[in-house]
């Protein structure tokens, strides 16, 4: 049994220790979120925070991850009551097929919990570990900058857990 | 309840239904039929007594029982009304004021939904947000056959329009007959009917005992087009609340009661045959089901999905493959390709001989296979139960991938129902379907239980169906700045392999009774396949163009978005600039003097000035490109300018300031149309800059995104500014692969006028670049 921290909530989880986190959040806890892209760390569809950190969740094993913090598009808010984040990509209109965003949205909420207004070319290097093939990148670019500005002004960081 | 959630819901009923019921009906058209005071009396599947699984009586093409009394010389109904004439195959109002629109088609990322519900809206003069739509299924929806080629808009988006200005004006018929007062003093709120006095009739209140199961009319009650409310507003997307917050919005998201997860074991190159497999030591690995063993066809099924991932890994490695070198050498590929023998036709200027004269231009263009790469691998759930099968697919065509699972499994189609759940965008035929038949055949050896099939990277990367490499021709003369004659030639494989023969999908091929692929086929003109926008849109006394089709495909090929259009209007628009170089004139310039069609100016007057061509001023290692095409000389009309920066030293190219223009007839959603036209741009720049499918003498190399890089944040465009003409009443005209083949050529002219080379060859890779800048320095 591996003890979790997921979106604030703890969670045991039965599994063995080499699973990649990626499929105990979606298979055992039945989070959406996190996508499988590519198994390989290449793409980002599956990007999670990890404490502050982004990271590639199909292939963090995890066994690394219990007792850190892990939070997931999930713990941005809801459809009903969207958080910052998610606010900016439905005021942007910023997806198109939609496969990658919610890793697009974490990588984004790991840069501006650590730099709350980065020029656009540092979001442009710090985005590019993620994919996007539909071709929506200058609305992301768009809502993640809208993204910082909604939570400069309410001074938060975004409803995270 | 979100539209996302709408589908997920579509999803378990059917679950539901198909588990709980004795028989596996699926969620049958008649199950929405409400039963005393629906508007629906019987849906137009029913009038032909089936109720079987899938409601399976469509047949790929509308037949006669199902299209009500055809009046002799009947006019065409518009859009796919002409195929699916009833009016309540499209629409249905109950007497509790549910509205449902169907559409054969499905969403992709392209925005559909959100347009086709717009225009339902509109003319049914209600608030979107009580409209519940369904899309492709075929227990549900009408047969619109694939979402592909930039018609949804104008075939279900048409056929919408219509039908629902046809049922609003029935219902205003009935209301008038209540209040005994003319139509014509009759309004509309919302689906309200006013009348005089004050009195009101909701549409729910008018549909007892109404049958809406009617033969559409040519004709319809239109709303004006200068007092539109919903059409040509910015309506935010239905399905993006749930994208963004996790929801269930795709197949990938789906879990059934008792779903097992299955892995595909593909064979390590085309043609490899499976010699040998010692499984027992999988069978016995944590949660292992079953090892699915047809031929060449091997698949591991287990409780959960990593367990099935790393009992395929397992199996893998315990399987011996023997192997054929089957594939060209790639560095003669395009030469090797002009070799294989062709079928040609002469698709423009039958008369036309050859070029001759000393002001001759000529080029030769070359493309490489490039693939789909959807960033989530493709994907399906399949349920066997009581000798039949449901399918939940990502595929562009469920309609066509029902027929061939049928054929497939040896099922009469009425047996198999294959429902459209969203996926990751596919951008033409990818290995959706082949999922979908994966998912069929490991589900037909395990009934009684979902099966989830997802592909892992490298299957997607090495076998999804390429868009085939390509080499075009151009030739050309100029008399007095103006181009006197000209010539075109294009060689390609086809650009369609899609189903509807169980030969096209996939797995077939690997079964110990292999279904054959059926022989490639040219798609027809005008729209084309290889030779797609090959005829130019200008004004050319004399000009000849001809299609150079190879049937034979050494590499498996299909339907990548836009088709030979990328292609070919790279080419023709890269060649424009080179015999505007020749005559010394301005690129835009040039193209105006060629053009007569008066949307055409438009769009290359407005593109021009958005970028501000005319004001450019020049600065070093810089340089601006044009581009425009009509995508298959019918759709949507773009022009898209650019600017470039190349890095004489590494090669590398920035992308600047992108203007774009476009006209897509009425504009339903224009941000919609930005969105596609934005991510058409960027998609093309990743195809032209950076793509290209690698082998060696037997297999696929190019099996991740290390080894097949597509464009990432750090060098998309600096900017991309799109305008879209609106033009309210015209037809609505498809803009989903508008932009690829104008962006790859503006970016394409661009380079030239930065650096003075002309680059020929897709893609342009640094590599390219450097060796372009040094030739004759």
């Amino acid at each position: 049994m591996i003890r979790l921290q997921v979106n604030g909530q703890a969670r045991d989880v039965d599994v063995d220790g080499a699973t990649p986190l990626l499929y105990v959040l979606r298979d055992h806890l039945r989070l959406n979120g996190a996508k499988f892209g590519c198994g390989l760390g290449q793409c980002g569809a599956c990007t999670v925070l990890l404490d502050r950190e982004p990271v590639f969740s199909c292939i963090t094993p995890v066994s690394v991850v219990a007792g850190r913090a892990v939070r997931t598009v999930e713990g941005l808010g809801t459809s009903d009551n969207p958080g910052p984040m998610q606010r900016a990509f439905i005021e942007e209109q910023a997806a198109q097929c939609g496969y990658c965003i919610a890793g697009m949205m974490m990588r984004a909420q790991g840069l501006l919990e650590q730099n709350p207004s980065p020029s656009s070319m540092q979001v442009r290097q710090y985005m590019s570990a993620n994919l996007c093939r539909c071709g929506t990148h200058m609305r992301i670019l768009r809502a993640i900058d809208r993204a910082g500005a909604l939570m400069r002004e309410t001074g938060t960081k975004g409803k995270t857990t | 309840m979100s539209a996302v959630e709408q589908g997920t819901r579509q999803a378990r009923d059917a679950q539901h239904d198909a588990l709980d019921s004795g028989r596996l009906r699926s969620l049958s058209r008649r199950a929405f039929l409400g039963t005393g005071g629906a508007l629906v009396v019987a849906f137009s599947l029913l009038a032909r007594g089936q109720e079987t699984l899938g409601q399976g009586t469509k047949q790929e093409k509308a037949e006669p029982q199902n299209r009500g009394e055809v009046p002799k010389n009947a006019p065409p109904l518009p859009g796919s009304l002409e195929q699916d004439p009833m009016l309540d195959s499209w629409i249905r109002i109950d007497a509790n004021g549910a509205i449902t629109v169907f559409t054969g088609k499905a969403e992709l990322g392209q925005g559909v939904k959100t347009a086709l519900i717009q225009i339902a809206a509109e003319e049914l003069i209600v608030d979107p947000a009580r409209i519940t739509l369904i899309t492709a299924d075929t227990g549900q929806t009408p047969n619109e056959g694939y979402t592909a080629g930039s018609q949804s808009m104008q075939h279900s988006g048409t056929a919408i329009l219509n039908a629902a200005a046809q049922v609003r004006g029935i219902l205003m018929s009935l209301a008038a007959q209540r209040f005994s007062a003319p139509v014509n003093v009759l309004t509309v709120q919302n689906g309200v009917v006013q009348g005089p006095a004050g009195r009101t009739a909701t549409y729910a209140s008018l549909v007892a005992g109404v049958d809406l199961h009617v033969r559409a009319s040519a004709q319809s009650p239109l709303t004006d087009p200068s007092s539109r409310r919903v059409m040509g507003t910015a309506m935010h997307r239905v399905d993006i609340p749930g994208k963004v917050t996790g929801g269930e919005s795709y197949v990938q998201d789906m879990r059934l009661p008792g779903m097992v997860h299955a892995r595909v074991v593909r064979p390590p190159s085309y043609g490899a045959r499976l010699q040998g497999l010692d499984a027992q030591f999988v069978e016995r690995m944590p949660g292992v089901v079953k090892i699915v063993r047809d031929g060449n066809f091997l698949a591991v099924v287990a409780e959960q999905e990593y367990q099935a991932i790393s009992a395929a890994r397992a199996l893998a490695r315990v399987s011996r493959w023997q192997e054929r070198a089957t594939l060209p050498a790639p560095a003669d590929l395009h030469a090797s390709m002009q070799r294989l023998p062709s079928k040609d036709k002469v698709i423009l200027g039958q008369t036309w001989n050859t070029l001759e004269g000393s002001d001759v231009v000529r080029a030769t263009y070359r493309r490489p296979y490039q693939m789909h790469g959807s960033i989530g691998p493709s994907c399906a759930v399949a349920l066997a139960k009581d000798e039949g099968v449901t399918v939940w697919t990502h595929s562009q065509g469920v309609y066509p991938l029902r027929g061939a699972i049928a054929e497939l499994l040896h099922l009469p189609p009425d047996r198999v129902r294959c429902i459209h759940i969203e996926g990751s965008g596919c951008y033409g035929h990818n290995a959706a379907d082949d999922a979908g038949a994966d998912a069929a055949l490991i589900a037909s050896k395990l009934p009684g239980r979902p099966v989830r099939v997802q592909w892992m990277r490298e299957e997607e990367h090495s076998w999804e169906p390429y868009g085939p490499a390509m080499v075009t021709r151009a030739r050309a003369a100029l008399d007095n700045g103006r181009i006197a004659g000209w010539e075109f030639d294009v060689w390609s494989n086809t650009h369609s392999t899609r189903p509807g023969k169980a030969g096209e999908l996939g797995p077939a091929s690997l079964l110990a009774k292999p279904f054959p692929p059926s022989a490639p086929r040219p798609l027809p003109q005008p729209e084309g396949g290889g030779d797609r926008n090959a005829i130019p849109l200008y004004s050319i006394p004399r000009a000849k163009v001809t299609h150079r089709f190879i049937p034979e495909m050494p590499l498996r090929v299909s339907a990548l978005r836009a088709l030979g259009a990328y292609m070919n209007v790279f080419s023709i628009e890269s060649f424009i600039d080179e015999l505007a170089a020749a005559a010394r004139a301005d690129p835009v310039e040039f193209r105006l003097r060629h053009l007569e069609d008066a949307r055409g100016i438009e769009v290359i007057r407005g593109a021009a000035r958005r970028f501000g061509w005319s004001e450019y001023a020049r600065t070093p290692g810089k340089g601006r490109g044009f581009a425009f095409a009509r995508y298959k000389n019918l759709a949507a009309y773009c022009a898209i300018a650019m600017e470039v920066e190349v890095m004489r030293e590494s090669g590398e190219i920035r992308v600047g300031r992108v203007a774009a223009a476009v006209d897509s007839g009425e504009a339903v959603n224009p941000d919609g149309i930005r969105n596609q036209i934005e991510g058409g741009v960027v998609q093309s720049l990743s195809w032209t800059m950076l793509e290209e499918v690698t082998w060696d003498g037997r297999r696929i190399t190019s099996r991740d995104w290390g080894r097949y890089p597509i464009l990432r944040f750090a060098h998309v465009p600096a900017s991309i500014d799109v305008d879209v003409i609106d033009r309210p009443g015209q037809p609505f005209l498809g803009t989903g692969e508008a932009a690829q083949g104008p962006a790859a050529a503006a970016f394409a002219n661009a380079v030239a006028d930065a650096t003075g080379k002309r680059i020929r060859q897709i893609p342009f890779d640094p590599p390219r670049v450097r060796a372009a800048l040094l030739e004759n320095r």
